[in-house]
């Protein structure tokens, strides 16, 4: 409690000073920094290679250590990932991941868990923001979704009580409940967002999405300069698609931000659009792209970048290099707004790779 | 186009009812003496139909107000036992309950505003619109979501139908804290009423000539519970040849109903999905204020908002849009055999949708509710 009262007078204090920092203070910000690179499978190299590509262009001070992830099984017959790819990430404690098949297998672990699982990756963060020139009904979405990743209705927990009749458990726990409604009030302040929104059914599940709300109303007490509100998750749905520009960043359990999430890529395009970002523990953070990994254009160079560049650009925020990640985005941005040069899946003609180029060659025009 | 030829078989049906009557066999006598002469329906004791209501909370009971002011201009023969169950206004008690459940019993149709349930708790889990709904067995709930003629969104022209399952599913008031700070929710799925709602949906599919039914879940994480309904889902659509059976995951759907609503037809899913697609949906075709619903058990219909929100906030302001709850009680009308009057309020409210002069707040408008429902009133007998 008195640990509490203390962390909170002390991000009162640095709120006060309104620096933009990075969460966790990192020894060598100006040096050169290391980020372990997980391709990932089907499109997942190539849109990789364009991703790198873009940040040498940037002169990012980023150097790639590039690991391959499958499960393997460990001792004990426990899947696992292979040790190089965790010690890498253990080291460098940032990861940028492309999209990993799940092979169909009778008892495979889908690799998205897996590493939630190795990593502790308690936080989805996924931004939405409108693109300009990517034309969908909605416009000006600027909203941020925090979700809970570890608990919920997908704690695993399901039994057949009879013949019939199945009981799945949704677990809600006052530790994770408090460090989710933290990491959200944290990153509101660090990205100078003006409001948090607390999704939950509490008048359904009174105990469970209870517990949630109250320990998000507990930490909104040390965090008076940001606004926060509660939404039932159905009003929520409601409004978000009729007036999505009325929502900052919105924090929730499990199943609803998977479901929420998705909804607000909907709403600016899809998930070919929309970055991703998981946190950890232990200041590890793995940023990804969320959709397949589109076998059948594979290695066509056809596929659509932007998700992976997007997450990307999360990274660089996370990491403190908001300059770099700023240039990258606007260049990003103007590319997709110009209509010259795009993938087919936003309507253009272009190559995988000639995208690539005309972000590249905007980015050398800035300077 | 519809309302075009009804209105004018009504005009038909005027003239010479003989062969008009045909349809309505099934409807007490006297309400056939109605359509004799449409402009006023004799208002005898035995024609009426008695409905049970409950206005619950919010702005339920301005909304059944209107439904009352524009049932009493149409000379609608329905006679309304209104009942006040409310948490929030301390006027919830077994008692209060029993009585709405003895009226149900003899009226078998109600309609109904939101009880709202508050998030202090003492004691029982259960909120009282669970009880009431448990009570009542009332295991469907289906919102027909069709765009509005005359008021534009992002999305026109929308018509599908979400089902969904009310009684079980994480709706089952299980919960207990395991040790301190750890609170663990059961969700329960069980065959029997998988079975159940997926029979309805092929049903109502079936008997409103619907070409598609597709099961919303979430089976590839809750491999086990959803993963029944899954089952049971596919098993019912081995017996409808005729309709087309198809599933999607609750987040993929959320995202194509923003995307390509169109490609929708019958959902059908359980319950806290179906909670949050009917919302989602009725957002899609101008919100809470103009989408109705129903819930039906094997004997009882009750009918109400397809959204079912309590609006706490517009209270006494008189800004609620009665448009959900008209057509809602239009729909009441025809499941009590009373199509004329059904259509009358139907066409009434459309028409004044359409006409666009008439339009509360929530619909881009400056009118208040009152001005909304004397607009009703005064459409319900155009003069051509």
């Amino acid at each position: 409690m008195a640990g509490t009262v203390w962390r909170s007078t002390l991000w009162r204090l640095m709120g006060a000073m309104k620096t933009p920092g990075p969460q966790h203070s990192r020894p060598f910000t100006r040096g050169i920094q290391t980020v372990t690179l997980i391709p990932g499978d089907g499109i997942g190299p190539e849109i990789s290679a364009a991703v790198v590509k873009i940040f040498e262009a940037a002169k990012a001070p980023i150097q790639w250590e590039e690991k391959n992830v499958t499960a393997i099984k460990g001792p004990g017959g426990r899947w696992m990932i292979p040790p190089e790819a965790k010690e890498s990430m253990d080291r460098s404690k940032i990861g940028l991941k492309g999209p990993l098949k799940t092979p169909i297998a009778a008892g495979h672990p889908s690799m998205n868990l897996l590493l939630r699982k190795t990593f502790d990756l308690y936080a989805n963060v996924r931004p939405c923001m409108s693109i300009e020139g990517y034309q969908t009904p909605y416009t000006g979405v600027d909203l941020v979704t925090i979700r809970e990743n570890t608990e919920g209705e997908y704690s695993g927990i399901e039994h057949v009580i009879v013949d019939g009749v199945v009981q799945s458990i949704k677990l809600i726990t006052e530790e994770a409940s408090r460090r989710i409604a933290e990491y959200a009030f944290q990153y509101a302040r660090n990205n100078q967002r003006a409001g948090v929104t607390a999704v939950h059914k509490a008048n359904i599940m009174r105990m469970s999405d209870g517990l949630f709300l109250r320990k998000c109303r507990e930490v909104a007490e040390g965090y008076k300069d940001i606004k926060f509100t509660e939404m039932y998750m159905d009003t929520v749905c409601l409004n978000m698609v009729q007036d999505p520009t009325q929502f900052d960043v919105l924090v929730m359990p499990n199943l609803y931000g998977d479901i929420l999430s998705d909804l607000c890529a909907g709403l600016i395009g899809g998930l070919g659009v929309t970055p991703s970002g998981n946190i950890g523990t232990n200041g590890v953070a793995i940023f990804e792209s969320v959709h397949g990994t589109a076998p059948d254009i594979a290695g066509l160079d056809l596929a659509n970048p932007t998700a992976l560049l997007l997450s990307a650009v999360m990274m660089l925020r996370h990491m403190g290099l908001h300059d770099h990640g700023r240039r990258i985005e606007t260049a990003c941005f103007s590319t997709i707004r110009d209509k010259k040069v795009l993938t087919k899946d936003l309507g253009g003609n272009s190559k995988c790779s000639e995208f690539t180029n005309e972000i590249c060659q905007r980015i050398q025009d800035m300077d | 186009m519809a309302a075009a030829l009804r209105r004018s078989l009504v005009t038909v049906a005027k003239g010479l009812n003989g062969p008009w009557l045909h349809h309505l066999r099934s409807r007490p006598l006297s309400v056939g003496a109605c359509l004799r002469a449409p402009e006023a329906p004799p208002a005898r004791a035995d024609s009426t139909f008695k409905v049970t209501m409950v206005p619950g909370d919010g702005v339920g009971p301005e909304l059944m107000t209107a439904v009352k002011d524009v049932f009493k201009a149409g000379d609608v023969p329905v006679e309304f036992e209104e009942f006040h169950l409310s948490e929030v206004q301390n006027m919830a008690s077994e008692e209060k309950l029993e009585e709405v459940l003895t009226s149900m019993k003899t009226n078998r149709v109600a309609m109904k505003g939101k009880i709202h349930t508050p998030m202090e708790y003492k004691g029982e889990l259960a909120s009282y619109e669970m009880r009431l709904r448990r009570k009542l067995d009332l295991f469907a709930n289906v919102v027909h979501v069709n765009s509005l003629p005359g008021y534009s969104t992002r999305h026109n022209n929308l018509d599908l139908v979400i089902i969904r399952e009310q009684t079980e599913g994480e709706y089952s008031s299980l919960e207990h804290e395991s040790v301190t700070g750890v609170i663990e929710c059961l969700k329960i799925i069980t065959r029997e009423k998988s079975r159940r709602i997926a029979k309805f949906a092929f049903d109502y599919a079936t008997k409103k000539g619907r070409s598609k039914v597709t099961a919303v879940h979430k089976a590839n994480i809750m491999k086990l519970g959803d993963g029944l309904f899954l089952q049971c889902c596919k098993e019912v659509a081995e017996l409808y040849p005729k309709i087309k059976y198809e599933n999607i995951i609750i987040d993929n759907c959320c995202m194509q109903l923003v995307q390509n609503p169109y490609q929708f037809d019958v959902l059908v899913m359980p319950n806290l999905y179906g909670n949050i697609i009917d919302n989602l949906a009725a957002g899609l075709v101008g919100g809470a204020g103009v989408v109705p619903g129903e819930s039906y058990s094997a004997e009882y219909a009750v009918f109400e908002t397809g959204a079912r929100h309590p609006f706490a906030q517009a209270v006494g302001r008189n800004i609620a849009n009665p448009t959900a709850m008209l057509l809602s009680a239009a729909n009441m009308l025809k499941h009590l055999n009373l199509e004329y009057h059904s259509h009358m309020v139907n066409d009434a409210v459309k028409r004044v949708i359409k006409q666009g002069k008439v339009r509360t707040r929530d619909l881009g408008g400056y009118c208040t509710t009152g001005d909304f429902v004397r607009a009703v009133i005064d459409s319900l007998r155009p003069v051509y």
